[in-house]
C-alpha cells in the first residue's frame, strides 16, 4: 500500500518536446510557402493555403522519417490529410456563413425588417421598403406544414415505435424514401394535383402543403429516434396497470418524450425553411400583406430573394443578401433551439 | 515436421492430466510443478513492472504493481472481477491508453528498456509483445491464412517464406492438422476455439517474446479450453505468457507463478506472488487463502 | 430424441389472443391509416405526375429519354409542333451529380475519419455542429454563395485545369468562358452533399467493432495500419450508401444548381464549359414561360426525376440499412 502520492501520467501523449517539434515543422513549412508562392507565377490566399498544406506534408514527413520509417510516415500522412479534409470542409462552412454576414449586413435597417414592398421595388435604392411581408409569409407557410406534418410525422413514428405492424418495415422504408423526395417534385405535385385540377389557386396553404410533404419524413424519423429512448418499462408500469395502450402512449409515453418531439418538429422546420422550389409553383407572389393563406398569393424569404436575384441589379442583389441573413437567423435560431431542447431529453434519461 | 509430432505428443500427456480428476488445486499445481522446468527457454526476454498505477478518469484502478515475468514462464493473474488484473495486463503492452481519458504512472521495462519512454515507436512495443482477447476476434474479411498473416501486413515486415511461417504458427498454436486444407477459407467458419487458437497464430506469426493472454477461454466450451491450454503449454517453452484468468483451476494447470490481486473498494492491488503451487498450497497472505479456497470471490 | 423413449406428447403452442378494448381498437387503426401516409403521397405524386404528363409521354415516347430537342413551335397552319426531348438534361444531371461526388466522397470520408479517429474531443464537437450546420443551411444560400463567391474562385480553378490538362476532351473547351459551368455547378452541389455522406460514413465507422480494431493495434499496426485493415473494409459498404444517399440528393437539387448552370439543350462532355443540363433546374427555368402544351411536358420530366431519385434512395437506403443494422 503506497502512502506517497503518485501523480497521474500520459506518457502516450504529446510531449513538450513533441509540440516544439510540431511547431518547428509548421513554421518551416510556412517559410517555404511563402517562398514558393513569391518565386512562382502563383497568387491568391489558396495558393498560399495549398501550397502550405503540400509543404507541411513534406517537411513533417522528414520529421517522422528518422524515428519512425516508412511506417511512421504513412501514419503522419493519413492523420494530416484526414486534417485537411475536415479543414477544407469548415473552410466553406466559414465562407458560406462570412458571406452571408458581411453581404447581408450592409441591406439590414429598420425598414427593411418592418415595412413591406408595396410601396417599393427592387429597383429602389436601400433603405426603402422592407421584407416583412416575407417574414410573416414564411412564418405563416411553416405553421401551416407543422400543423399538417407534425401530427402525421408523429402518428407514423408511432406505428412504428408502439404499435409494430406487419407493414412496419415497409412504411420504415418509405420514409426513408420520402426523404429523398427532390423538393421540386413536391411543388409540382400540388400544382399537378390541386392547382390543375380544382379551383384552388396559389396560395400559402399550398406552399404550406408542399413543404409538409418534405418535412413528413424528417419528424418522423426523429420522433421514432426518441420515441425508441423512451424505456419499456414505462409502457409495460402503464400497461400493467391496466391502462389501454391508447392511455398509456398519451399519458406515458408521449410526454416522457415531449422534448424530444419538440426538437423533431424543429428539425422538420429547420429542413423546410429556406426550401424555395416548392414554392416557386404553390405560393404565388405579392408584395404586402396577405393574411388569407388561401386565396391569393404570399410574398416569402425564399421567393423574394430568388426575384431580388433574377432582377439582377446591385439593389437587388443586395435585398437577396439581407432577407438571406434574416433566413439564415431564423434556420440558426431553430437549430439551435433544437439542440438544446434535445439536449435536456437526453440528459434526463 | 519435429514441431507437429512434438504437438500431437503433447497433446495427449495434457489430455491424460487433465482427465483424472484432481483433488485441490495445490495437487493441480504440484503435479505442474513436476512435469515443468521453468525457465527453460533462452534467457533476455525479461518484463517488469515497476511500480504500476492506472486510472480511469479520476478512479484510481490500479495501485503500485511491480511484478517481474521471468524469460519462459507463464504467470497467472487471478483475482475477483473489478480487481484491475485485466487493467493491468493492458499496460503491460500500451493497450491500456486507448480507453479515452486513462492515466497511469511507473514503469513497464522490456529488456530493462521502458516502454512508456516518450518518443518510442509504440507499434515497435506491440510487436514484441502480443496480446490475446477475451473473446475470438479474428478478420472477418480475412482468409485464414490472411489472419494469421495479417500482423505482417499491418507492420508492414517482410519474411522470406510466408508459406513456412504461416505453417509455423499454426502448428505452434495447436491448430495445423484442423485447417491445412481450408487456409483459404474465411475465418468467420471456424468454431469459437479454433478462431481463438487462429487468433493465437496470428499474434505468433510476428514473434513477440512475450505473448499477454486476457482471458483466452472465458468465453470457450470446456473442450475448447482444454486445446487453448495444451498450446499455452506448448508456447512456454519458447516465449514468456501472461494469463489473467477467473479460472483457478486453468491457473493452476498451466502457469508457473501467480499473482493475486484484490481490490478493497480502493484502487485494485497486488496481494501475493509466487510460484504456482505455493500459491495454491501456502499462501502467505490470509486474502489470498481465502480466495484460492473458494471462501470469497 | 431417441426411437425408444417413450413418446411425450408435445402440447401444441397455444395461441395468446387478446380482444383489445374499443377505444384501442380505435386508437391503433388511427394510428395504423396515419402511417400509411407515406405510401399515399408517394404515390399520388407518381399518380398525378403520370396523369399530367400522360400526352407529352404518349406523344413523344421513347423519345422524351433519347431526344435533346426541346421546342414548342407553330407551323403555317397554326398547328403546335412540339419537341420534348430529356437526353441532354438527364445527361447533364448525371454529370454534374458525378462531378459532386468526385469531389464530395473523398472530402466527407476523410472528414469522417478524422472525426471518429483523430479529432480531440472539443474539436469534435464543433466540427459535428459545423457539418450539421452544413445540412442544415437552405438551398438558395448554397446557390447565392455559389453565384457570388464561389464563381469567381471557381473560374480560375477551371483556368488553370484548362490550361495544364486542356489536352484531356474533359477538360477542353470550344470558347474560353469558364463561368455557370457543370464544372462549377458539381462544386456546389459537393458542398451540399458532403454533410449527408459524413454524417452516414461517421456512423458506420463508428461502429467498427471495437475488438478488431484491438487485435489490430496488438499486432502492432499504426493507426493508419487499423484504419486500413479494419475500419475501412468494415465502413466500405456504408460509404457507399452515403454517398448514393447523396447521389439522389444532387439529381434532385434545384435552385443552387439554377443559379450557376447555363442550361442549354445540348449533351455536353466539356465540364468545364458554360453550357450544362439539369432536369430539376430546367423545371423551374422553364414553368414561368409554359403554355398548356409545355407545362405537361415539365410533369412528365418531374416524373422522370422523381422515379430516378427514388430509385437511387431505395438502393442507398437498402445498402445503409443492411450495414448500420448488421453491425457486421
Amino acid at each position: 500500500m503506497s502512502t506517497t502520492q503518485v501523480t497521474p501520467t500520459r506518457p502516450w501523449a504529446a510531449s513538450p518536446k513533441d509540440r516544439a517539434l510540431t511547431a518547428s515543422s509548421v513554421l518551416l513549412s510556412a517559410a517555404i510557402t511563402v517562398g514558393i508562392v513569391l518565386g512562382t507565377p502563383m497568387k491568391g490566399k489558396l495558393a498560399y493555403f495549398f501550397v502550405f498544406l503540400i509543404t507541411w506534408l513534406i517537411v513533417d514527413s522528414l520529421y517522422v522519417v528518422r524515428k519512425f520509417g516508412a511506417k511512421g510516415v504513412r501514419d503522419a500522412l493519413a492523420a494530416k490529410i484526414t486534417l485537411y479534409g475536415a479543414v477544407v470542409v469548415s473552410m466553406a462552412v466559414f465562407s458560406i456563413l462570412w458571406a452571408t454576414v458581411s453581404e447581408g449586413v450592409a441591406g439590414l435597417n429598420l425598414a427593411f425588417v418592418t415595412e413591406n414592398m408595396r410601396n417599393a421595388s427592387f429597383f429602389d435604392p436601400i433603405g426603402k421598403g422592407g421584407v416583412l411581408h416575407a417574414i410573416i409569409g414564411t412564418l405563416e407557410l411553416i405553421l401551416i406544414a407543422i400543423i399538417i406534418a407534425v401530427p402525421m410525422g408523429i402518428l407514423t413514428a408511432l406505428y412504428l415505435t408502439e404499435i409494430k405492424g406487419k407493414a412496419a418495415g415497409l412504411i420504415q422504408f418509405l420514409v426513408q424514401a420520402m426523404s429523398g423526395v427532390p423538393s421540386v417534385v413536391a411543388g409540382l405535385f400540388i400544382y399537378a394535383a390541386i392547382i390543375l385540377n380544382t379551383p384552388l389557386r396559389a396560395s400559402a396553404f399550398l406552399g404550406g402543403l408542399a413543404l409538409s410533404i418534405l418535412m413528413i419524413p424528417t419528424v418522423t424519423r426523429t420522433s421514432q429516434e426518441v420515441l425508441n429512448l423512451v424505456p419499456r418499462d414505462l409502457r409495460e408500469a402503464g400497461l400493467a396497470m391496466g391502462a389501454t395502450q391508447w392511455k398509456t402512449v398519451a399519458l406515458v409515453v408521449i410526454p416522457a418524450a415531449r422534448s424530444g418531439l419538440i426538437t423533431a418538429t424543429i428539425l422538420g422546420v429547420a429542413r423546410i425553411a429556406g426550401e424555395t422550389a416548392p414554392l416557386l409553383f404553390t405560393v404565388g407572389v405579392f408584395d404586402g400583406y396577405n393574411f388569407n393563406p388561401f386565396v391569393g398569393g404570399t410574398g416569402t424569404l425564399p421567393t423574394v430573394i430568388w426575384a431580388g436575384l433574377g432582377a439582377g441589379t446591385p439593389e437587388a442583389a443586395q435585398r437577396a443578401w439581407s432577407a438571406i441573413l434574416i433566413l439564415l437567423i431564423i434556420v440558426l435560431i431553430m437549430f439551435v433551439l433544437a439542440r438544446t431542447v434535445g439536449s435536456r431529453q437526453f440528459k434526463k434519461k | 515436421m519435429e514441431l507437429k509430432t512434438q504437438t500431437e505428443k503433447n497433446g495427449t500427456q495434457m489430455s491424460e492430466k487433465n482427465s483424472t480428476t484432481p483433488s485441490s488445486l495445490s495437487d493441480v499445481a504440484a503435479k505442474r510443478a513436476e512435469t515443468k522446468v521453468a525457465g527453460s527457454a533462452p534467457l533476455g526476454t525479461g518484463l517488469e513492472a515497476r511500480g504500476v498505477h492506472a486510472w480511469f478518469d479520476k478512479h484510481h484502478a490500479l495501485a503500485d504493481v511491480s511484478l517481474d515475468f521471468s524469460a519462459g514462464t507463464v504467470t497467472a493473474l487471478i483475482g475477483p472481477s473489478g480487481c484491475g488484473k485485466s487493467t493491468f495486463i493492458r499496460t503491460l503492452n500500451r493497450m491500456h491508453e486507448f480507453i479515452p481519458n486513462t492515466s497511469m504512472a511507473g514503469q513497464v521495462l522490456l529488456d530493462g528498456k521502458d516502454i512508456y519512454e516518450p518518443g518510442i515507436d509504440v507499434t515497435k512495443i506491440r510487436l514484441q509483445i502480443g496480446m490475446v482477447f477475451q473473446k475470438p476476434n479474428p478478420f472477418p474479411s480475412m482468409t485464414i491464412g490472411e489472419n494469421v498473416l495479417s500482423g505482417l501486413k499491418l507492420a508492414q515486415l517482410k519474411v522470406s517464406n510466408q508459406e513456412e511461417l504461416l505453417e509455423e504458427c499454426l502448428v505452434r498454436a495447436g491448430l495445423w492438422n484442423e485447417v491445412k486444407d481450408r487456409l483459404g477459407a474465411h475465418a468467420g467458419g471456424l468454431s469459437g476455439g479454433q478462431q481463438q487458437r487462429l487468433c493465437i497464430a496470428r499474434a505468433l506469426a510476428v514473434k513477440p517474446k512475450v505473448l499477454l493472454m486476457d482471458e483466452p477461454c472465458s468465453a470457450l466450451d470446456p473442450g475448447s479450453t482444454l486445446r487453448i491450454e495444451e498450446t499455452i503449454s506448448q508456447l512456454s517453452k519458447s516465449m514468456t505468457i501472461v494469463i489473467v484468468t477467473h479460472n483457478m483451476q486453468q491457473a493452476a494447470r498451466v502457469s508457473d507463478y501467480t499473482a493475486f490481486f484484490l481490490s478493497d473498494g480502493g484502487p485494485g492491488q497486488m496481494i501475493e506472488v509466487g510460484p504456482t503451487n505455493e500459491i495454491f498450497s501456502r499462501p502467505r497472505d490470509e486474502r489470498t487463502e481465502n480466495y484460492v479456497t473458494g471462501r470469497f470471490g | 430424441m431417441s426411437l425408444d423413449a417413450p413418446a411425450k406428447p408435445i402440447p401444441q403452442a397455444r395461441e395468446i389472443t387478446t380482444k383489445p378494448r374499443v377505444s384501442d381498437q380505435i386508437f391503433r387503426s388511427i394510428v395504423t391509416a396515419f402511417s400509411f401516409s407515406a405510401l399515399i403521397i408517394l404515390a399520388l405524386i407518381a399518380l398525378f405526375l403520370f396523369i399530367q404528363g400522360f400526352s407529352t409521354l404518349k406523344e413523344q415516347g421513347l423519345g422524351f429519354i433519347t431526344n435533346f430537342e426541346w421546342s414548342v413551335t407553330t407551323d403555317e397552319a397554326g398547328k403546335e409542333i412540339a419537341d420534348f426531348g430529356l437526353q441532354a438534361m438527364l445527361i447533364g444531371t448525371m454529370v454534374t451529380s458525378f462531378i459532386a461526388l468526385f469531389i464530395a466522397v473523398p472530402l466527407a470520408v476523410l472528414t469522417a475519419l478524422f472525426l471518429t479517429f483523430y479529432a480531440p474531443e472539443r474539436v469534435k464537437k464543433v466540427l459535428v455542429t459545423v457539418v450539421d450546420l452544413m445540412a442544415a443551411f437552405p438551398s438558395i444560400l448554397y446557390g447565392l454563395w455559389g453565384l457570388f463567391i464561389l464563381m469567381p474562385m471557381a473560374v480560375y480553378w477551371a483556368e488553370l485545369l484548362h490550361k495544364w490538362l486542356g489536352w484531356i476532351p474533359l477538360f477542353d473547351v470550344p470558347q474560353p468562358i469558364f463561368t455557370r459551368s457543370p464544372f462549377i455547378a458539381g462544386l456546389v452541389l459537393a458542398v451540399m452533399i458532403i454533410p449527408i455522406i459524413t454524417s452516414v460514413s461517421r456512423e458506420v465507422f463508428a461502429q467498427t467493432p471495437l475488438d478488431r480494431v484491438q487485435a489490430a493495434y496488438a499486432l502492432g499496426a499504426t493507426k493508419w495500419g487499423v484504419i486500413k485493415a479494419v475500419v475501412l473494409p468494415f465502413g466500405a459498404n456504408g460509404v457507399v450508401g452515403g454517398s448514393m444517399l447523396g447521389l439522389g440528393r444532387a439529381f434532385g437539387e434545384t435552385v443552387a444548381v439554377y443559379f450557376v448552370l447555363n442550361i442549354v439543350f445540348r449533351t455536353n462532355f466539356e465540364i468545364l464549359f458554360t453550357q450544362g443540363g439539369n432536369v430539376a433546374s430546367m423545371i423551374v427555368l422553364k414553368f414561368g414561360e409554359a403554355g398548356e402544351t409545355e407545362i405537361g411536358a415539365l410533369m412528365a420530366s418531374g416524373l422522370v426525376l422523381f422515379l430516378l431519385t427514388l430509385i437511387v434512395n431505395f438502393i442507398a437506403n437498402a445498402v445503409v440499412n443492411r450495414t448500420v443494422k448488421s453491425g457486421r
